[in-house]
């Protein structure tokens, strides 16, 4: 039950007030704001050009916005504006209580090196230095995320595109972050490949509590990973709730749209 | 007010309206004046044909619809909520302790065994995996699925069998409220028998219900009330 109130009496982990991004006259973001808890699961969805990998970028602290703030609630407990943290601050964030699983598994991931490497070198950014340690967390975490540990040595360029994507997980969670951004972890990938992967999120997520910000324009990822949703257009939020309210009684005529376009399953 | 001091579920003048925007926008009335309450350990059954709106009404006591107007009021912990206005957050709690729901089908989660999917409920409520499997063994067993089939995902049971899986995994928790969509309609005799008895098990705990059955015999085994779902009808 410790959870459960938790849930409950908690602080928000990030709370982003009024985004907006514009590229010269183009206003790719516009007013965004919404307050993420620990545990909670939120999905962005839209098609591209709505603005959501913009918000994503935002919120992950990789772009300034033009106006409107983000503030993240560091492990001390003080809730602290992205924009205020120096550079140091931001990318120790990113190496410990962050992670940023990204489309292409080759944009998060080292290529040449061996998955072990790829693994323990998060541990040892946070200061981890006792090899054998290593070496085991990173088989620990292979298995967890289902690749034979067998294949701990090689390289992830000889790993399948299902593979590439579950050690890109597994790198980042082995420090054990409280916030992960996901930009179309499903994408490029197989539909069968793409329903283990999504189950294996499902069960990290729930186990180690993690908050969220998942971005896709797959419905059915929505669905199975989300609590909540936010959807966008033309760089506005349009609709959000309870991702099987938005789902099963959208509101919007362009939600209606998105609902009505998913295939039967 | 002696009836809102008992209520678990409490109802006044909801309405519900879908409007099909890729419809030339129109609007497709469901149900209004929704109106009436459910005591603990009380069974209500909402009848009238299909397409009166019964398994909206649920719905919108799941929080799965959003309505128009009117209150949902819910005892959560408590104290008196209304779901109509919650946040999400808060309605995904008042699931987790307080509402759960049996619905017709099973909506398989790929590659998870069946005792776990029974289980689950019990552990996100901080029950230890082996004592809530344990109950959940206890529940597929009472429900005639044998225990070779427990390990195996439900994705691949025959229709009788997932809703067994399905209603084992709605009952076996402590939650106050149940809401039944058709809990019984793929069953055989001794099944449906033995949720007659898991339905009349939760009464005496005081669970307070909500049921759609078609089935005359099973109504009438189960319903302490009816409501007549055509009396909310939303004439256009």
């Amino acid at each position: 039950m410790a959870e459960l109130d938790t849930l409950e009496s908690d602080q928000p982990l990030l709370v982003a007030e009024s985004l907006s991004k514009s590229f010269g006259r183009i206003a790719a973001c516009r007013e965004v704001s919404f307050a993420l808890y620990p545990g909670e699961v939120l999905a962005i969805v839209g098609e591209s050009g709505s603005g959501k990998s913009t918000l994503l970028q935002m919120l992950s602290g990789q772009l300034t916005p033009s106006a409107g703030r983000v503030s993240y609630r560091m492990r001390d407990g003080v809730a602290r504006d992205l924009t205020t943290l120096g550079e140091a601050e931001r990318r120790f964030l990113f190496r410990t209580d962050w992670g940023y699983v990204h489309q292409d598994p080759a944009q998060g991931l080292r290529m040449a090196v061996s998955a072990g490497a790829n693994v323990g070198e998060r541990l040892m950014a946070v200061g981890w230095n006792h090899y054998g340690r290593i070496r085991d967390t990173a088989s620990d975490w292979l298995m967890r995320v289902e690749i034979d540990v067998a294949r701990i040595d090689d390289a992830p360029r000889t790993y399948s595109g299902g593979m590439r994507q579950r050690l890109q997980i597994a790198r980042n969670l082995v420090t054990e972050p409280r916030l992960v951004f996901m930009d179309e972890p499903t994408g490029g990938l197989d539909v069968s490949v793409q329903a283990r992967l999504l189950d294996l999120l499902r069960s990290l997520v729930a186990e180690l509590h993690l908050a969220v910000i998942i971005v896709t324009h797959d419905l059915a990822v929505a669905r199975l990973l989300s609590h909540r949703v936010m959807v966008m257009k033309g760089g506005r939020v349009i609709e959000t709730g309870l991702t099987d309210q938005v789902l099963d009684d959208p509101r919007e005529p362009y939600t209606q749209l998105l609902v009505s376009s998913i295939l039967p399953p | 007010m002696s009836l809102a001091m008992t209520a678990m579920i409490d109802i006044t003048d909801a309405r519900k309206t879908f409007t099909m925007h890729l419809q030339g926008g129109i609007e497709l009335p469901v149900v209004r004046g929704v109106t009436f309450h459910v005591d603990p350990g009380e069974c209500v059954v909402l009848s009238g044909p299909s397409g009166a709106g019964k398994s909206s009404i649920l719905k919108m006591i799941f929080g799965n619809y959003r309505c128009d107007s009117g209150r949902i009021g819910i005892r959560h912990r408590g104290a008196l909520i209304d779901l109509a206005v919650a946040e999400p957050r808060q309605v995904l709690n008042v699931r987790r302790v307080t509402i759960g729901y049996v619905s017709q089908f099973l909506r398989a989660v790929p590659r998870v065994a069946t005792i776990d999917v029974v289980a689950e409920p019990l552990i996100v409520n901080g029950l230890a995996r082996p004592e809530a499997q344990a109950r959940a063994g206890a529940l597929l067993h009472r429900l005639n699925i044998p225990e070779r089939l427990w390990q195996l995902p439900p994705a691949t049971f025959s229709g009788g069998e997932q809703q067994r899986v399905n209603i084992a995994r709605g009952f076996i928790s402590d939650l106050p409220i149940l809401l039944l969509d058709e809990p019984t309609a793929s069953l055989d005799a001794a099944n449906r028998t033995v949720a007659v008895e898991l339905i009349a098990e939760k009464k005496r705990q005081g669970v307070a219900m909500v049921a759609i059955v078609h089935d005359d015999e099973i109504r009438h085994l189960i319903a302490d009330r009816i409501v007549d779902v055509t009396s909310f009808a939303a004439a256009a």
